[in-house]
Parts: structure tokens; sequence; C-alpha cells
């Protein structure tokens, strides 16, 4: 009796994974229906014809005097973009310190959820809505964007911040105390030498993707390169948009190359 | 000169690290505590300078109650008593140097010590301790750098550098070789001579007990079990301490070349 | 005269020592934290020129904010959301489609763009640099041009969002190709499998917890970078956004954030608990 019986094997999982299988189908089935159905995807122009558009985008704008002509613009706009992810991104990484500390679980304790909380809740609104406020509440131009960045920046860094915080090794910081050490000597000597690379490295990583986010902001008014880029598209300039675009890319290569090398340097 | 009276100390989940702890520990001895892990070494070394504090009894030092000291005085205090621990807790990316004069925060005001304005006295005196323990030449090296032997000497140079009436170390040779293990011995024995500091270590290796202690005394679940002259111990002491026959293990080994 | 004179000795006694002061840290090393310290600075003071963004106007700005999330935006206007809906649903909808398409047309092109799968040197370095150039790409230019080429309406959206997503999900997904552990995918080769029942057999069953993971990841992402997409015609809440805002219409705005906001959390708490799970 103790032989297998090979022809009537079963697997005892079986059942609760074709469960979940069709259950998980099911619910994105009604997912998928409501947004065929739902939401029109019709094209005016099929995407097959984009050719003499793209090549518009791509390939004249290098060769049309007029464009070449407003690359110095282009660049002084380039350089308002990250001026403003500099800006924000060194506010919001000074302010994201306290913060940090104080959702840190092991220096924030039982108050360690407040600053948890408040995190969660910046980084759940999308940057552009925060944009969007500050245009309206200080008026249009770079300054609503740098407010937008170092806010959201926060949100981020302040996160990653408390995760470096309670990583650290408190028995150096119980040693230091064992000398005498006042609270803020132990700050000094025992915590920020500790955090203080992590946090630079964090810091140029999240320069990064503010690059990336301030050359939009202008679409929403909040400065950069986002504005005239808007104003070229709507007037279907797209010689422009394309040389724009050369120029984002080309600008955020070069970043993030400079600031990898510095990151690898930093840990 | 440090007299325990009657001092238990209870952990908030109920355990019982110290039970009824009656000891008096000379100036400039070499004390070496010995048991097994569990048995309330540690809590016995780090009760001295309040790292734990003890619940119950007297913990007198000079003739002063250290366990009724207010915040302020209790730092005062601990700027005379040097630590030593097994993982030696240098902070890994700051310079040698900088972990030494961390032995003056105490002597520092804190505004000075934050723009590490030390004085050049401070400095002077750190770079002769590194020198006593034989590491000067490592003072401007990242401390991760070094090895777990020199690591620990920069510990007991942190530890000289506080100019201390006392040096507690904490097993200060658990996660060196047996060679290192000697040589780092070697120092806290030369440095109680030399500047006539107590030492009260805590280690599990039988031999080295024996070569460097001027008196031993054995722990079992928190209580005193032993108290005597190193020269009046033998293997059959040890059992008797630990309960159990002696292991290959709880030897470090000699090395005859060191 | 006896102050002067005591302040004479004390420059005396610093001169006499001055030679023999023992550094705690090396002047080189506390030139290059000078050096760097003085850039971060000076970087910082032209950024606030550019940006006219000095902190003295930061600080005073603070005030005008809560006056404008307090005085404007408090209360939104509740029964403006049966309008907030539809095109919220329509966001939804293009993030869940564009996140659908890249999961499905990444997988092959990870393969690619993983070292340890694709051992022809220049073909595995020409998809890294295309994937790199196509990630620098911000989604709202994506959008404008998928605007030009495909016309007002969601399915610039759709295109927009998927080239995005597509970038981010196969650098994601390549990486964990390039970690897999390679003995499978020897014991494979060496039955005699092809290139495909290698990827089958050996990779993608190592992968699938965390192609799964980073599939919802790039959908939290892509739910985010939809809201904005109507600001250039490629449907969604945008649309409605900017009209409002060029209307000044304060109450319908905050309403519009507020609905948003609490979808993003919804789809976001929901989204981390089945990641949490899965890897």
């Amino acid at each position: 009796m103790s032989q297998l019986d090979i022809n009537n094997m079963k697997n005892p999982k079986r059942a609760k994974y074709w469960w979940t299988f069709a259950a998980v189908t099911a619910f994105m089935a009604i997912l998928y229906y409501i947004a065929f159905t739902e939401t029109r995807l019709g094209a005016q122009r099929s995407i097959w014809e984009s050719g003499p558009l793209l090549q518009r985008f791509f390939w004249d704008p290098f060769f049309m005097p007029e464009i070449h002509a407003k690359i110095p613009d282009y660049f002084g706009y380039m350089i308002e973009t990250v001026a403003i992810a500099y800006a924000g991104t060194l506010m919001g990484a000074i302010l994201a310190i306290p913060v940090g500390f104080l959702a840190a679980q092991n220096v924030g304790g039982h108050f360690s959820f407040i600053g948890k909380g408040v995190l969660n809740a910046v980084r759940a609104f999308p940057e552009i809505l925060f944009a969007i406020i500050f245009v309206a509440a200080v008026g249009m131009g770079p300054f609503a964007g740098v407010l937008a960045i170092s806010i959201n920046s926060i949100g981020m860094l302040g996160k990653l911040y408390a995760e470096v915080i309670e990583s650290i090794d408190m028995e150096i910081i119980s040693t230091l105390k064992a000398t005498g050490a006042s609270k803020l000597q132990v700050l000094v000597y025992g915590v920020i030498p500790q955090v203080l690379p992590e946090f630079s490295s964090y810091a140029l990583y999240r320069y990064e993707i503010d690059v990336r986010s301030s050359s939009v902001l202008g679409i929403v008014g909040a400065g950069g390169i986002g504005a005239p880029l808007i104003l070229a598209a709507n007037n279907r300039s797209f010689e422009e948009v394309g040389m724009m675009l050369f120029i984002i890319v080309l600008t955020v290569t070069v970043i993030d190359l400079i600031s990898t090398n510095i990151r690898k340097r930093l840990v | 000169m440090i007299q325990f009276r009657n001092v238990s100390l209870t952990y908030p989940n109920g355990h019982k690290g110290l039970k009824n702890i009656n000891l008096e520990i000379k100036d400039g001895e070499f004390v070496v505590i010995v048991g097994l892990s569990g048995a309330g070494k540690s809590t016995l070394i780090r009760s001295i300078n309040q790292m734990v504090k003890p619940t119950d009894g007297e913990l007198l030092i000079d003739g002063e109650n250290t366990l009724k000291f207010s915040d302020r005085r209790l730092r005062s205090f601990r700027r005379n008593i040097g630590m030593i621990f097994q993982n030696y807790n240098l902070v890994k990316r700051s310079s040698v140097l900088r972990n030494v004069l961390a032995g003056r925060l105490g002597h520092t005001g804190t505004l000075r010590s934050i723009f590490s304005l030390f004085s050049q006295e401070d400095v002077k005196l750190a770079l002769n301790s590194l020198d006593r323990v034989g590491i000067a030449e490592k003072a401007y090296i990242r401390a991760d750098q070094l090895s777990g032997g020199q690591q620990q000497r920069v510990s007991i140079a942190r530890a000289l550098t506080q100019k201390p009436k006392l040096i507690l170390a904490d097993e200060p040779v658990a996660s060196l070789d047996p060679p290192t293990s000697h040589a780092v011995m070697k120092d806290l024995k030369r440095i109680n001579k030399e500047d006539n500091i107590t030492m009260v270590v805590n280690l599990h290796a039988i031999d080295l007990s024996m070569q460097y202690a001027d008196r031993i005394i054995g722990l079992r679940n928190g209580e005193v079990v032993f108290d005597g002259p190193a020269s009046s111990v033998s293997e059959q002491t040890f059992e008797d301490i630990y309960g159990r026959p002696i292991k290959e293990d709880d030897l470090v080994g000699d090395v005859s070349n060191e | 005269m006896v102050a002067r004179s005591k302040k004479t000795t004390w420059w005396v006694t610093y001169q006499m020592n001055k030679e023999k002061r023992v550094p705690i840290i090396p002047a080189k090393q506390k030139l290059m934290a000078l050096v760097i310290l003085a850039i971060v600075i000076s970087l910082y003071y032209l950024a606030s020129i550019v940006t006219n963004s000095s902190p003295a106007r930061l600080i005073n700005g603070i005030p005008h904010i809560f006056e404008f999330v307090f005085v404007d935006l408090i209360p939104p206007n509740w029964s403006y959301y049966s309008r907030v809906l539809p095109p919220l649903l329509e966001t939804w909808n293009i993030a869940l489609l564009a996140t659908s398409l890249a999961v499905i047309f990444c997988l092959p092109i990870s393969f690619l763009a993983a070292g340890n799968i694709n051992k022809k040197a220049w073909f595995y370095q020409t998809v890294r640099f295309l994937l790199n150039v196509l990630r620098t790409i911000p989604d709202m230019i994506l959008a404008v041009m998928f605007v030009a080429m495909v016309g007002i309406g969601a399915l610039a959206g759709v295109y927009a969002l998927f080239f995005f997503s597509l970038g981010i999900l196969v650098k994601l997904v390549s990486e964990t190709v390039e970690a897999i552990d390679p003995g499978p995918l020897e014991a494979i080769r060496a039955t005699g499998g092809n290139i495909f029942q290698v990827v089958w057999f050996g990779a993608l069953p190592q992968i699938l917890p965390q192609y799964v993971s980073y599939s919802l990841y790039v959908l939290e992402i892509n739910v985010r970078a939809s809201l904005v997409l109507g600001f250039v015609g490629a449907g969604g809440i945008g649309l409605i956004l900017r009209q409002q805002m060029s209307l000044f219409n304060y109450g319908n705005i905050a309403m519009i954030i507020f609905i948003t906001f609490i979808m993003v959390t919804i789809i976001d708490t929901v989204s981390t608990s089945l990641r949490k799970r899965l890897v």
C-alpha cells in the first residue's frame, strides 16, 4: 500500500493555484474591458504615416540655419532648468536631514511614525501637482519650480535618509557616550561620519531625477526649457522641439555620467 | 577603588543579570573576569560605567555611590573610564587620529569639538597614545583600512587618550587570532604596569586569563563563584567556575615566539 | 599695557609653535573639503540667481503658499466630482494599457539587453545605448511627439507612456536577468536546448517574481505620469486641470487634486502590498 499510485498523483497545491489564477484573470479581464470600452483610442492619423514627422523631429533640425541660430537661447533655458533642479535638490537635501532623523526609528523613537507619515503623504503627491499649486501661489516662473522640486525631494530623500540612519552602528554611539561625550559630540563624531557619504550619494542620485523633472515643469508654467518647448509644439514647429529634445538628452546624459562617477567614489 | 555592595541587576524582561554582587577592586589591579557566555561578565563590566544600570545595591567608586549620579555628573565621571570592546567600535570612515581624539571629547567643549578645534596638547597626547601601542604612523589612515589587531590597538589608544584611572575591556581579543591576542593582552598589561591604570577585563580564554591576570573573578548565572589571585588558580578552578570539563575552545594556545 | 603684552606673548608662543603644530586633518584633505564646499555653495548661489529663488524669497514665500492653500484651495468644490471621475478613469486606463504593452514588449528586449544571454558584444552594446537614450527623454516630451503623430487623444498618451515605461522596465528586468544563477542555463544548454528553451525553462522561472513586482512598480510610475498628459493633449485628467487653471477656478482645482491624490494613494497602497508579498 505504501507504493505511490503513479497514475493518480495529485498536486495538493493545484486547486488553490487555479483559484488564484482564475480570480486574477477575471479581475484583469474586467479592467481591460473597462479600458477598451470607456476610453476612445482612435487615432486621427495612423502612426505608420509619421515618417516625415520623425524626420522633422530628429533630422531636419541639424541642417536648418534658423534653428542653429536659436541654440544659444535653448541652452539658456537648459541652464535655467539645471539651476532649478540644483537649487531644488539642495534645499530638499538639507531639509530632508531633520525630517529623516525624525522618521528614523532609532532616533525619533515613538515619534518616527509621524515623520514617516508625513514623508509617505508627500511622496504620494505627484510632483507636477505641487508645481501647479506653487505656480498658483507664487506666480509663474522658475521659483515655483524650485519649490516643487525641493518638496518632492524631501519626500524621497527623507525616506532614504531615515533608512541610512536606521542602519548605522549603534555600538559606536554607546562607545562615545561611555567616554563622556555630549549628545552633540556623539552626533558629530559618531553619526555624521557614518551617514554623510550615503546622504551625499542619494542627493546626487536625486539630482539626476530632478533634472529630468524640471525639464518638463515649464509645461505648467514653473520655468525651465519646458515652456518654450510646449510653445513650439503648439505652433507645430517640430524642428524646434527636436532641437530642444536633443539638448535635453545631451545635458541629462552628461549630468548622469558626472554624477554616477562621483557617486562611485563616495560610497 | 571600586566597591560593589549587594549590587543586583534585573533586566526589564525579568532576566536577572547580576545577583547580589559584593566585590572590591583596588587601584592598579589587573582583574580578569571569567565565566561562560551569559554568565553576566559583560553586565558586570558595563555596570561599572553604567552602560547598563544596576537596579539594586550600591556601587562606590573612590567612596562615592555612582548609582545616584545625575546625567551631568555621570558624563564627567565616564570621562575617566576607558572602554575597549570586542568589535573595536571605531568610526570606520574616520581617520585613526580622529577616532583616538574621540577620547578627548568629554574634556573638550562641545562647540570646539564640532569644529575639530582640539588643543595641540590633546593632539600630541593622541599621537603619543598611538605611539605607545606602536601604530603612530597610521594616524592619518582611515580606520577601516587597518587589520583587526591594529583596530583594537586604535581603540586602546582611544581609551589611553582619556587619561583614565580605569580601563574596562569587554572581550577585547575574542575576534583576534592567537598571536594578535597575546600582543593586545601584553599592551594592556604594560599600560597597567606603567601608568598604574586599573584594568577590568572579560575573557573566556583560560590560558590568557592565567597568564596576564593579577586576580581572577569567576561568574556563573550572575553570581560570583570564585575570587582569588591568579597564582592560586588551576584548571580545576575553571572547571568549577564553568561547571563542566575544559574544552579545547577554552584556550587560545601559547605562542612562544611572540 | 598689561593686556597688550599678554596678547603679544600669546602671539609669540603661537608663532613659535606654529611650525610644530600637528594637524588633525592633513592639509590636502582639508583643502579638498573646503574646495568641494565652496563649489557646492557657489553653484547654489548661481542657481538661486538664475531661478530668482534666494533663501529670503523662500522664507517670504511660505505665508503666500499657506494663504493660497487655506484660503483659495480650501474648501474644494465637492459637487465637481462628477466632472472629475470620467477623465480620471481615462487617466487610469491610459496608465493600465501603456503598462500592459510595456510588460509584454519588455521581455524579449530585456533578454537582448542582458549580457549573460545576449553574448554578441556589439548587439548588446547597441541595445544598451538605445535604451539609455530612450530613458533620458522626459515622458511629457514623448507625449508632445505622439500627439503630433497620431493626434490629440488618449492614444497618444498610451504610446508616450508605453515608450517611457519600456525604458525603465527593460533596465530593471535586464539587471535581474544579469543577476540570475547561471547553473540552470548551462544545464539546459548542455541538454542541447536552443536559446528560446534556455530562456523559457532556465531564465524565466528565476526572474518571474521580480518581473511581476517591477511591472506593478512601473504601473505606479505611469499613474503619476498620466495625470499631466492632458496638458499637452494626450488625454486624461490633465485636460480639465489645465482648463480650470486658466479659469482660476481654485475650488475645482482643489477637488481635482484631492480626488487624484486619493486615487494615487489607493493604487500605491494596493500595488506596494502586492509587491511585498511577491519578493
